[in-house]
């Protein structure tokens, strides 16, 4: 019976060739301009200037060392997120409890925050003066701090599941809802243990999503760079970050490109692997009415830990940080250990001054207005482009099993690297970097996409192929059914890519600055003018703009859920 | 169906919003003659004065149109890879431990500018004046004063100080392969202990706790202790004019600065800024004009509090809170531009293995 659930043969459509050719038209183009092209563009300039240089400082040892520990610390971050995250997507897609909203809404908000932000948040908590040694030491009265934290590997772990924490719930809490919860309630009435039921049906159903998130996880984990940088310290480098002092502190190309090559076809093999290994899909309906309140004890203290457990994870690092921007944050001079604090919204409205008359200086409604406006964008590409592509996936093929994988590259590639192509392609018109008004929401479409694509792929291919037949012989269009059949069904997962795609854009993942426009500054932007000046005020008012930055999000993700939910319930 | 409509309002607000996007000021003012654009590239840290660059746009009826670029090594990545065709008429930011590179790519064009006689001759570090000096800052040892005032200690007068018991574990400094503070600091013992000694005193630091981080702000924000994040390390890799801005850019008026910097021989890094018109210009006479503009008064003025810099023009007057609170070296460590471009990469390479690994 199972089987029969688990591998449903896509139904083959009449031999129409066209179909997923021009499902793939858009984004196929998109990723040749804006990928491809200035890849090959600087792996071409690299290549030359290799060929004629040969490459400095090029040691075999270092370099495999490097990628081992790139690769390590990347399954051990996913491993750890996986740990913390299936549980909490469990806990969110079975059942009710007072606040749940909210948590899930903060639990996003990690994702979209600048390193340099969190690394000061996780300081704060746990840092050498953070609140946790503090507290120790006063316990233990200690003389040094217990907990030395900041660059070592586990800080990098700790931020890697602080980040990506959210990718987890959501992708798989929003297919556990989806869960034909029937096949569970035949299992248990057929006796099945509640152990047995979830081993041997909800996670064999669900492994495709898990496998996608897990994916994503390591990716972001893979090719991270902020928090390497900050967190891990001179000892801890991976990849991208050996890429980017080769690029632009030993202006050494040639070795960043070796670098680049080494990190893209490694992301290839891995993408290849896994597209082998997620064929699955998973069986889904829309289901009216899942969720329900923890009743036994044991349910109730499952959900308690759990709650528990993201709210230390995850809003404690968001609530020490946002305490910031409300502080008086004076250096203690003179009487050393009477600290002074105080209460204050200085740093908000200073804000709202330019008090060095600069030419750059950023109100806060214009960098809101221009994070949100290329937010929008890029939902609006991402989510298109990456749908359309789900979709062509998701229809028979030998080609799909390489342009799985190929569509998944821009993730896996080196933002330095990229940047750089950008710079040698689009520097005239039609496209010119310094006015066309929106390639900072293409780069960021760039990294949604993958997500997007890896999102919708599993939903699309959970929709139940009799339903679309049944749609098609009672005589509905191919749009119709599309519109009546399959979009309703995969809203969840729009509404998740989309949710996505605003926080990539709004975070302004990796090396992106280069790209920013000083006439469009956005919050980011802002944050970053503030944080790279001494004096109190800027770290005040770089930290108030980042709680404006969590409030955004936090704003779009409750419209996002709203938009999503009304959908649904009209359904 | 309701659903669709939501969906389409949805999109329809994306289109709005994008309609109503920030529209770039209407440049030109009517009658007068459409105002010459000059695109000048800088780093991220680049910042002036509004009216400054108003003087020059009515002086000249041209726009300044400002191109940012990441980092000092980031701009001049992109000025190299784009040098067939330049993004911008001027570039500013390139400081002299980039300053041979930037030479040898062949990106600036040559100009003997009239005001380059006001400028003392130390910052003329390209006798062709394809690099123009703009401004200067010293790379120093920030420590927090309440920290040596409570523990009775005496601030180190010397970097070899710096590997005595007494200072250890005090000091942050920067990774100089990720941080040109960094570099800095790690030019200066270049400076002070030689290419034979230079590895010794880093083992002796090493020996001594000093903490390495890979960028200014985690050092600065995180690790020091008369900073805003109350960090562990009294000692920090900085900027001689971080004192004042700590002042500046205090929560509460200060009368005086929290920190100050050791300003010992060789103690303090000199870094020189320069910009150049890029080969490829189609306004060389109006870059011309700005290089000019750069170096005059009222910009040289206004630099110290955008950017925490020294104006290079001497006729410049200094703001108030530099003098009160910022140090200058009497005898600031220099190296070559020459020597540092060809070896910087084994010194780094060197650094690193006797630091970290």
């Amino acid at each position: 019976m199972r089987q029969s659930y688990v591998d449903q043969e896509p139904v083959k459509l009449p031999a129409k060739l066209p179909s997923s050719l021009w499902l793939w038209l858009l984004p196929a183009v998109f990723l040749l301009v804006f990928f491809f092209q200035p890849l090959a563009a600087i792996f071409g300039r690299v290549g030359n200037q290799t060929i004629v240089e040969g490459i400095r400082g090029f040691n075999i040892a270092r370099i495999g060392q490097t990628l081992g520990f790139t690769f390590y610390q990347a399954l051990l971050s996913m491993l750890l997120t996986l740990v913390l995250g299936l549980p909490a997507a469990y806990v969110f897609a079975r059942f009710d409890f007072p606040g749940k909203k909210l948590l899930r809404t903060l639990t996003t908000i990690p994702f979209i925050l600048p390193t340099v932000v969190v690394a000061a948040s996780i300081n704060t908590l746990i840092g050498p003066n953070g609140w946790l040694n503090m507290l120790l030491m006063r316990l233990f009265s200690l003389d040094t701090a217990p907990i030395q934290f900041i660059n070592s590997l586990g800080a990098i772990l700790v931020a890697h599941v602080f980040y990506n924490l959210s990718v987890v719930i959501r992708l798989v809490g929003t297919a556990w809802v989806q869960l034909d919860n029937r096949l569970v309630q035949a299992a248990r009435v057929l006796g099945a243990s509640s152990r047995k039921a979830f081993l041997e049906i909800s996670l064999p159903l669900l492994a495709p999503v898990i496998l996608s998130a897990s994916m994503l996880v390591f990716m972001f984990d893979f090719t991270s760079f902020g928090v390497v940088l900050l967190l891990g310290g001179p000892q801890n480098a991976t990849l991208e970050v050996e890429i980017y002092s080769q690029a632009m502190y030993f202006l050494n190309l040639p070795m960043a490109g070796a670098l680049s090559v080494i990190q893209l076809a490694v992301t290839f093999l891995i993408m290849l692997v896994y597209t082998r290994l997620g064929k699955k899909s998973t069986s889904t309906r829309p289901q009216a009415d899942t969720l329900r309140r923890p009743a036994s004890k044991q349910a109730k203290a499952f959900v308690a830990v759990i709650v528990i457990a993201l709210v230390v994870a995850q809003v404690l690092p968001l609530v020490s940080l946002a305490s910031r921007s409300f502080t008086r944050l004076e250096a203690a001079r003179g009487e050393r250990g009477e600290v002074q604090t105080g209460l204050t919204l200085d740093y908000y409205r200073q804000l709202f001054v330019n008090q060095r008359q600069s030419i750059f200086y950023v109100p806060p409604a214009t960098a809101i207005r221009n994070s949100v406006y290329y937010g929008l964008i890029t939902v609006l590409i991402a989510t298109s482009l990456g749908t359309l592509a789900a979709f062509a996936l998701n229809k028979p093929g030998k080609a799909n099993r390489w342009m799985d994988p190929v569509m998944m590259l821009p993730m896996g590639t080196s933002a330095v690297t990229l940047g750089l192509g950008f710079i040698l392609v689009f520097n005239k018109p039609p496209i010119d970097m310094r006015t066309f008004p929106i390639l900072l929401p293409i780069a960021h479409s760039l990294v949604a996409m993958p997500f997007v694509i890896r999102t919708m792929k599993p939903a699309i291919a959970s929709i139940p192929a009799n339903i679309r037949q049944a749609a098609a012989v009672l005589g509905a269009s191919p749009l119709r059914v599309w519109r009546e059949v399959d979009l309703p069904l995969i809203s969840r997962a729009v509404a998740v890519s989309a949710l996505f795609s605003f926080t990539i854009s709004l975070g302004e993942f990796g090396a992106t600055s280069f790209l920013t426009r000083p006439e469009m500054p956005t919050i980011p932007v802002a944050i970053y003018r503030y944080l790279s000046q001494p004096g109190a005020a800027n770290y005040g008012q770089a930290m108030a703009m980042a709680t404006i930055l969590m409030l955004v999000c936090a704003l779009a993700v409750l419209l996002i859920e709203w938009l999503d939910s009304s959908a649904l319930l009209r359904n | 169906m309701k659903r669709n409509v939501l969906l389409v309002s949805f999109l329809l607000g994306v289109l709005l919003l994008a309609a109503c996007k920030p529209a770039v000021k209407p440049s030109g003012n009517g009658d007068a003659a459409e105002p010459q654009v000059l695109t000048v590239m800088t780093h991220d840290s680049f910042s002036v004065s509004e009216s400054v660059i108003s003087e020059f746009e009515t002086q000249n009826n041209a726009k300044v149109s400002f191109v940012q670029s990441g980092d000092a090594g980031q701009l001049l990545n992109r000025a190299i890879l784009s040098k067939d065709a330049p993004m911008a008429d001027v570039l500013y930011g390139v400081d002299n431990a980039f300053l041979s590179r930037a030479l040898a790519e062949d990106i600036f064009l040559s100009y003997d500018s009239p005001m380059l006689e006001q400028i003392p001759a130390e910052f003329k570090l390209d006798s062709r004046n394809r690099a123009l000096p703009v401004d200067y800052g010293d790379i120093c040892i920030n420590y927090d004063k309440a920290f040596f005032a409570e523990k009775d200690l005496v601030v180190p007068q010397s970097l070899g100080d710096l590997a005595k018991p007494e200072y250890a574990g005090l000091l942050v400094v920067e990774n100089p392969t990720t941080s040109s503070p960094g570099m800095g600091f790690l030019l200066a013992t270049i400076a002070e202990f030689g290419e034979d000694g230079y590895l010794e005193f880093w083992a002796d630091l090493r020996a001594n706790g000093v903490v390495v981080v890979n960028d200014w702000e985690t050092a600065y924000y995180t690790n020091f202790s008369a900073s805003s994040g109350r960090g562990s390390q009294p000692m920090v890799v900085s900027y001689g004019s971080s004192p004042p801005a700590e002042v500046i850019y205090a929560s509460e008026p200060l009368d005086d600065a929290p920190t100050a910097s050791l300003t010992g021989k060789n103690m303090c890094y000199r870094q020189v800024e320069f910009a150049g018109i890029l080969q490829g210009t189609q306004n060389r006479a109006l870059a011309e004009k700005f290089i000019d503009f750069m170096l005059g008064k009222s910009f040289q003025e206004d630099m110290p509090l955008q950017m925490f810099v020294y104006p290079v023009n001497p006729e410049a007057v200094l703001p108030d809170e530099f003098v009160k609170y910022a140090q200058q070296p009497a005898e600031p460590a220099s190296l070559d531009p020459d020597l540092i471009a060809a070896n910087r990469e084994k010194w780094i390479q060197a650094w690193d293995e006797t630091v970290l690994r």
